[in-house]
Formats: C-alpha cells, structure tokens, sequence
C-alpha cells in the first residue's frame, strides 16, 4: 500500500450562485475552503470548523449543507448557492432586508449561515410556522441576538403573501 | 486542510464499488454522506489511503414497502428518509430519521452510513432494534442478510467483512393496530443523543399487549433490547402501573456510561423517564392518534 502524496488533484465543475467554475483541486479540500480561498467568496464563514456551527451553511442542490463537512470534490457537478447569490441587481434578498429591519444580527458571524438555512426552508414551506423555523435552524449556533430577533426575521417574511420567493 | 492526504476515487457502480474496496485493501474507506468519517478524518483519528466515493451510486435512494416488508437503501439520507412515504406510514421511523441532528446533517447523512459508523450512542442502529430490522450487505462473496442484533458487534464495529457494503435496511411493516415511537435525550439539535428509547406495540381491542419490542440506546456498549420488561407486558391489558413495573425491568439491564452528561444512576432514571414517555406515545398512536414526534433537549 503506498502512501498518497498531495499531488493527486481532482478535476471538478461547480455552479456557484449562477456561474460556471472549473478548478483543479486535492481530494481533502473542504467544500468552505474552496468557495472562500480558490473562489474569494468569503461570505460564507468558518465558525467551528466541527460540524456543530452552521455558520459555514450553503445549499447543494437546493438542499442547506455544512460546507465545512464536505469535500469539494464531493460537489463536483453541483449547484451551490452561497449568501453572495441571494442578492439579485443591487436589492437584498426579502429575508436579507428582513433579518436588518428586525435587528436579526448584531455581530453578523451566524447570519450567512441563518440566512441560507432560513432561505432553504422557505423554499420547501414558503409559509413556514414558528416551529418549522426553529427546527429550521436549530443547526445554526448565534452567540449574540439570543435568536428572538432572527425568528420574527424569518417569519415575517414567511408571513409575506409572497412567502420567501 | 486539516485531514491527511488520501487518493479519492468515485465507481460508477456497487459492483465497481466492491471491487475497487478489494483491490485497495484495508487502508480504503467508503465515503457515504460523510457526516462522520469527515470530522474523524478532520481530527486525523483515521487516514485512510484511499477515499471510495459511495455517495452518489445510482438506485440506493429509496423507501419501498413490497409483500409486508419495507425497505430502505443504504444511501437515503436521513432529511429524505424522514419526508418519504414509509416515515408517514411509520411514525418510529419518522421520529428517528427526522430527529437526527439538524437540517444540515439531515441533508447528507444516511441510514446505511449510520448503522455502517455503529455509534452506540446513534439513532438508526437503535431505533432499528425496535423493528427487528435486517440489513442487507453486498461484497466480494455476494449478497446477505444479517439481523441487526449480529450486524452491529460492539461500539464502532460491525459484522461487515473487507470490501462489503450495506446496500439497504430492511423489516416488517408493523401490522395494523401497531404503534410506535422513539425518544432521544439530547443538548442540542447537533449534538449526539445522551440516551433514548424506543417501543414498537401492537394491541388488541381489548387493549391486550400482543406484542411490544423495546430498545434502550446509550444504556451500553451498543443498543439493548429490553426482554424482560418485555416480558411483563406481553399478554396482559396495559396499565400504568404494569408500565411502571416494566419500565423498573428495562433499567434493570441498562449499564449508561457515567460521564460529563451524568452518572450512570442520573442516566438510569433519564432512561426510565424516556422510556415511559416514549411508551405513552406509542400508545397514543397504535389508537391512530396524530402525534408529531419530538426529541426531548436538555
Ligand atoms: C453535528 C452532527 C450531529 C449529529 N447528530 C446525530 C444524532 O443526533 N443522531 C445520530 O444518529 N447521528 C448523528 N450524527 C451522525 C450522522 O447521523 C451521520 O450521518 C451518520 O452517522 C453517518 O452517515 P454518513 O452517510 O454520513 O456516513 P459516513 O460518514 O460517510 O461514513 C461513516 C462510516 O461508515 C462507513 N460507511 C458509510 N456508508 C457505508 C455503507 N453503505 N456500507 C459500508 N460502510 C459504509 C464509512 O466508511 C465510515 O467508516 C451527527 C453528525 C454530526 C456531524
Ligand atoms: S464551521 Fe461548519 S459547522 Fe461550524
Ligand atoms: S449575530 Fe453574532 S453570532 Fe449571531
């Protein structure tokens, strides 16, 4: 049995937020590593790198995933949606532009991770309830807000007649 | 980039799949959803050689019922498990599959990568116990069923031979008038259960208990059916009172770890708390009562 050396690298084609990439990458490079250093897409944040944060949450086809316990080789082909993707020609997201009228943050570090979650959700259950919300994000860890503020976020606008469309 | 290098390889097939894990030999893995090997491979408590991409193998997604008996493929993740026509059919497995960790590690965790991982302290590999589950594995000798109770051999370690996969999960549709349902004690949703417990019972309109299987999880080196308290129920109209007497003979044969969630003595009386709520759900439901599932946190 040899022993692998760090040459081995992995072609792989992603779809971030909309574009076309192709990078040449090692099997053990994660998933958050590769959108924030091969890509400087660096709205998706590294909390505890341990699986237990939920700040470094994207979706992979359609579905919130932890990007720190993923390989990016194990995206290849994919559709990724990032916090950098919500935002459509200069208007926030209505959960970004919720999250800020309801002071649904206060240091920021969760609210990538909140966002994507709450976005994933809302996709499934445009009208999600409070407890479907807070099922929703009970993999997001905020060390500030003490979460009331991100729940009236998300829910007014899954009480929007538009939902989170 | 915190895991030691590893070659990466992704078969097209389970056939290529087998192949591929015997040529590689011992220092290969399979790689299913992840959500266990990555962070053991992030703390380099392993490193494999070689990385055998299971993941996306066509035809093991699914949640089929044929001839009495349902079956669930070794690659359906738990969120996809929990939203699949067998979970609504069977509360157990919808509290089971739709309780595990959060979202995040519902979307790419999978059945066949749990019970394969055998944590003591995880869901599936208890919750199965419930439902005398069998599992069916594909290697380089072929295709066999082993009972769950011989799959799973001590903590972290299976009845799997080099190159074997668990393809799917495989038991008996409860029969009508059955209910069931599966607790865990738990700090957070991303967060490893403390213990749990799990009744599957089916009465007869006289209430009479024809038949109930319970599972203790996190109560020792692996899931632990509870055959004695069993015992006192089967045949007789149930009460509180023969649950309580019942509930005394589960935690009789529970052996919980002391550690820093409690004493063995605190995690007994967890136990024995969980397992008469649990027992009050599954009851509620064998009379078709509509009760959502819910894990109990710290
Ligand atoms: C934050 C967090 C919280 C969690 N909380 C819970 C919880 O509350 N309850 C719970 O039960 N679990 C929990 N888990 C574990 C989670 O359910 C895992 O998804 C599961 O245990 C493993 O499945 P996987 O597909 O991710 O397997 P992997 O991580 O890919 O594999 C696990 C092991 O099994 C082997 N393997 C995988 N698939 C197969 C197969 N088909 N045949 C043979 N071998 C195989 C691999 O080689 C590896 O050794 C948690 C995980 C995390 C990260
Ligand atoms: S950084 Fe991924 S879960 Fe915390
Ligand atoms: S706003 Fe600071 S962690 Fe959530």
């Amino acid at each position: 049995m040899s022993t692998p050396d760090a040459a081995q690298r992995v072609t792989i084609e992603v779809t971030v937020n909309g574009q076309k990439y192709c990078r040449a990458v090692e099997p053990r490079l994660l998933l958050v590593e590769f959108l924030r250093q091969e890509l400087d897409l660096t709205g998706t944040h590294i909390g505890c790198d341990t699986s237990y944060c939920g700040a470094c949450t994207v979706q992979l086809n359609g579905a919130p995933v932890k990007s720190c316990t993923l390989f990016a080789v194990q995206a290849d082909g994919g559709e990724i949606l990032t916090v950098e993707g919500l935002a459509r020609d200069g208007e926030l997201h209505p959960l970004q532009q919720s999250f800020s009228e309801h002071h649904g943050l206060q240091c920021g570090f969760c609210t990538p991770g909140m966002l994507m979650s709450a976005h994933a959700l809302l996709h499934d259950n445009p009208h999600a309830d409070r407890k479907a919300i807070k099922k929703a994000i009970a993999g997001n860890v905020c060390r500030c807000t003490g979460y009331q503020n991100i729940l009236k976020a998300i829910e007014a606008v899954a009480n929007d007649t538009a939902g989170g469309q | 980039m915190y895991p030691a290098p590893f070659r990466y390889h992704r078969p097209a097939s389970l056939r290529e799949a087998v192949q591929m894990l015997s040529a590689l030999g011992e220092g290969a893995k399979p790689l299913a959803g992840g959500q266990t090997l990555i962070p053991i491979l992030k703390l380099r408590l392993d490193e494999p050689s070689d990385l055998v991409d299971i993941g996306r193998l066509p035809d093991l997604r699914f949640a089929d019922a044929q001839d009495g008996w349902v079956r669930i493929g070794a690659l359906s993740p738990h969120g996809w498990v929990a939203r699949s026509d067998a979970a609504a059919a069977i509360p157990i497995v919808k509290d089971c599959a739709g309780g595990i960790a959060d979202a995040q590690v519902r979307s790419r965790g999978t059945i066949g990568g749990s019970v394969s991982a055998a944590d003591p302290n995880c869901d599936w590999p208890a919750m199965l116990r419930a439902l005398d589950a069998e599992i069916i594995c594909f290697g380089p000798a072929g295709e066999r069923t082993v009972p769950i109770e011989k799959f799973v051999l001590a903590p972290y370690t299976t009845a799997l031979t080099p190159g074997e996969l668990v393809t799917a999960i495989r038991f008996k549709a409860p029969a009508a008038g059955s209910g069931g349902a599966y607790i865990a004690y738990k700090k957070s949703a991303a967060a490893f259960p403390i213990c749990s417990t799990g009744v599957q019972l089916t009465l007869d309109s006289a209430q009479v208990c024809r038949d109930v299987r319970i599972v203790l999880g996190g109560a020792g080196p692996t899931a632990r059916r509870a055959l004695e308290a069993e015992a006192e129920l089967r045949g007789k109209a149930l009460s509180d009172a023969l649950w309580a007497r019942a509930a005394d003979a589960a935690i009789a044969i529970a052996e919980p770890n002391a550690d820093v969630h409690g004493s063995a003595e605190y995690k007994r009386s967890l136990l024995r708390g969980l397992l008469l709520k649990t027992a009050h759900v599954a009851m509620r439901r064998s009379a078709n009562a509509k009760i959502e599932g819910s894990h109990v946190y710290a």
